[in-house]
């Protein structure tokens, strides 16, 4: 087994949209990324894959994938062998990330040219051999995900999918260069619960068989519970908080984490949410960015964010006064 | 009239819309919504669920007037407005209002919040200008929203902000039935909470009726007495929500709650067995339309369509199996 660590902070501007990050992420497992919007999520997820806006500054002390610095691969080094190879991204809107004037099969195809695992580093050649495997290989992942007649869905263009459909040709798509690690950006926001089942199904089993690690962003809890096998929760940039599932969702010990599943709607607790807004990345508040919203803040807290420390096997916590009770027996 | 008259009544209305080949010859009809018979009764929140294109927008937009039913009845506080022109139905419709599923795409972004909140009073009343700001006023406070917010523009709130001027629009002709059309897409779910309870307070204080559009199973569960569920056009399975949470008897229900994955529950990936997506609405199947994708299916399914009917405990299904 490989570990994988990454630690970066990045500088988006003069907007401190990631702050101080820690996150490591071992083979064939899925991490869960959650948090509200504005939390940084997406911008993590872009820094990993270095897709990030030009206005972006990435700074930090490593981004290790797979033994190989990040930060000091050059740009044509990463576009080669990382991005869209180890690396490949599950886009959140799988519409407007295909070119809506060419076929399924066109931009598979040139999928395949550019990334296909068989490819040499800097062959310019398309052989025919490698096209007819590339094909074979596109209808074969194309069937693993459940997507019956693939041969004519290749000659369809983009709008004539439905949105179940378009969401499992962008995991094919991620999939067929054989990556070690596939970034799902809110994967199942824009399709219904019972085609967000079917798709985390599918991408629960991806990780198990294939041995692919995942980083999944969302801001479902319920789609989080589901399939990570660990969860890391951001909030304005700062991730506070990383633990297994079953001790996460069991024993929160951020105020935060306890707010945020306090707001789920459930019978029980009635209708709890979080009072104030999430804070300006501009101007954040010094130390704990969650602390003029949180119950227990203390001085210490407008002081410094507290540093990592792991309160339970794997369960890393980052805050001043952790809760240390369960919510529940 | 007495508190159990429904406020809002339809009868097997329908709303078609045509299709066009290229040449704008009509080639067909999409049925949206198909023989829909509801009630709702005043002060109840009767949520509507459903997949995406299973026509509960085009329900609420029907009933709201923006949309002509093709046949069936719409009784609105005992007066029948489907078959009204806009302009017969205008008075009428002061008191039902349609509350748009994005607030911040339907408020014009050159118009300051004060004067998005004062247009309806405009059109609507001959109230004067010191009156409609009062008013004005009032409302925005019971939307807990401090006065400031009135010279703001619609891009400086936050998404939760103008979901509660959407309502504060709503809110400002005085109606009597709100037709909330996925209220909370789009939000988080901190912010969705205090949304939700918001929603709550102010049915209570200004006696509204909610119709609550919505695909998200676990909020219409905590807010709505009554659910409908809709299945391309038709309402499949209605009642109690308590009662159709608890044992669900349309297998496309059943299927719909399997899918909400629940904290702390068993693994929905494990259990879900529902494969495919709805059928084209342009081409639907026949007899019963969740055939195509229904475990229980028999030769029976497709010849004969389902009636909705009742069931023992008060709901109704329309299934051939279910009791």
């Amino acid at each position: 087994m490989r570990d994988l660590s990454v630690t970066f902070t990045t500088e988006g501007g003069i907007a401190r949209v990631l702050d101080g990050i820690d996150l490591s992420l071992l083979q064939g497992e899925i991490m869960g990324l959650v948090g509200e919007s504005g939390s940084g999520k997406t911008t993590l997820a872009r820094s990993i894959l270095g897709a990030l806006p030009p206005n972006a500054r990435l700074t930090g002390q490593t981004l290790r994938f797979d033994g190989r610095d990040l930060l000091t691969l050059g740009a044509r080094a990463a576009a080669e062998q990382v991005r869209g190879r180890t690396i490949t991204f599950v886009p959140q809107d799988p519409f407007s990330s295909f070119n809506p004037l060419f076929t399924v099969g066109d931009q598979l195809g040139e999928l395949m040219r550019w990334k296909s695992p068989d490819r040499q580093p800097g062959e310019r050649i398309y052989a025919r051999a490698r096209k007819r495997a590339d094909r074979d290989r596109t209808l074969a992942m194309l069937r693993s995900v459940q997507l019956a007649d693939p041969e004519r869905l290749l000659t369809k263009y983009p709008h004539e999918l439905s949105g179940g459909q378009r969401q499992r040709v962008m995991i094919a798509m991620a999939l067929l260069p054989e990556p070690r690690l596939v970034i799902a950006d809110e994967p199942t926001t824009a399709v219904d619960v019972t085609i967000q089942a079917q798709i985390l199904k599918l991408l629960r089993k991806l990780a198990t068989e294939r041995g692919v690690s995942v980083l999944f962003t969302t801001h479902d809890l319920g789609a989080a519970w589901e399939i990570c096998d660990r969860i890391t929760v951001m909030y304005a940039g700062q991730a506070l908080e990383t633990a297994p599932v079953a001790s996460f969702f069991r024993e929160p010990m951020v105020p935060y984490t306890r707010l945020l599943l306090d707001s789920l709607p459930s019978r029980d607790a009635g209708l709890r949410g979080i009072a104030g807004d999430v804070p300006s990345l501009v101007a954040p508040p010094t130390g704990c960015r969650f602390h003029p919203r949180c119950p227990g803040a203390s001085d210490v807290c407008r002081a410094s964010h507290a540093v990592a420390v792991a309160l339970a096997p794997e369960h890393w916590v980052r805050c001043h006064h952790p809760h240390r009770e369960p919510v529940r027996a | 009239m007495t508190p159990d008259t429904p406020i809002l009544e339809l009868r097997h209305t329908s709303t078609q819309f045509p299709l066009r080949n290229a040449w704008g010859r009509r080639t067909g009809w999409l049925r949206a919504v198909d023989g829909v018979s509801l009630s709702v009764v005043r002060g109840e929140i009767l949520g509507v669920v459903g997949e995406s294109g299973c026509g509960k927008t085009t329900l609420g937009k029907t009933i709201a007037g923006i949309f002509q039913p093709s046949t069936g009845e719409i009784r609105f506080e005992g007066s029948e407005i489907g078959s009204l022109s806009p302009t017969e139905g205008r008075t009428l419709r002061r008191r039902l209002q349609y509350c748009y599923q994005d607030p911040g795409a339907s408020l014009d972004p050159h118009w300051k919040i004060g004067r998005a909140l004062e247009e309806p009073l405009v059109i609507h009343t001959k109230l004067s200008a010191d009156e409609r700001r009062a008013r004005v006023r009032g409302v925005l406070a019971a939307v807990g929203l401090p006065q400031t917010h009135l010279d703001l523009y619609p891009h400086e709130l936050s998404g939760g902000q103008q979901r509660r001027i959407g309502l504060a629009r709503i809110l400002m002709l005085r109606p009597s039935l709100v037709i909330l059309d996925e209220p909370t897409s789009g939000l988080d779910v901190s912010v969705q909470a205090t949304v939700l309870r918001l929603f709550l307070e102010a049915r209570a204080r200004f006696d509204l009726t909610y119709l609550f559009i919505s695909h998200d199973l676990s909020v219409v569960r905590l807010i709505s007495q009554r659910i409908a569920v809709m299945y391309l056009g038709r309402v499949v399975e209605t009642g109690a929500t308590e009662i159709v949470f608890a044992a669900p008897k349309h297998p496309y229900t059943q299927s719909l709650l399997a899918a909400v994955p629940e904290v702390g529950g068993a693994r929905v990936t494990e259990t879900f067995w529902l494969a495919g997506e709805p059928p084209n609405p342009t081409n639907l199947p026949t007899g019963c339309r969740f055939r195509t994708r229904c475990p229980r299916a028999e030769p029976r399914c497709a010849e004969q369509e389902p009636a909705l009917r009742h069931l023992h405990d008060g709901r109704m299904a329309a299934c051939h199996f279910a009791e």
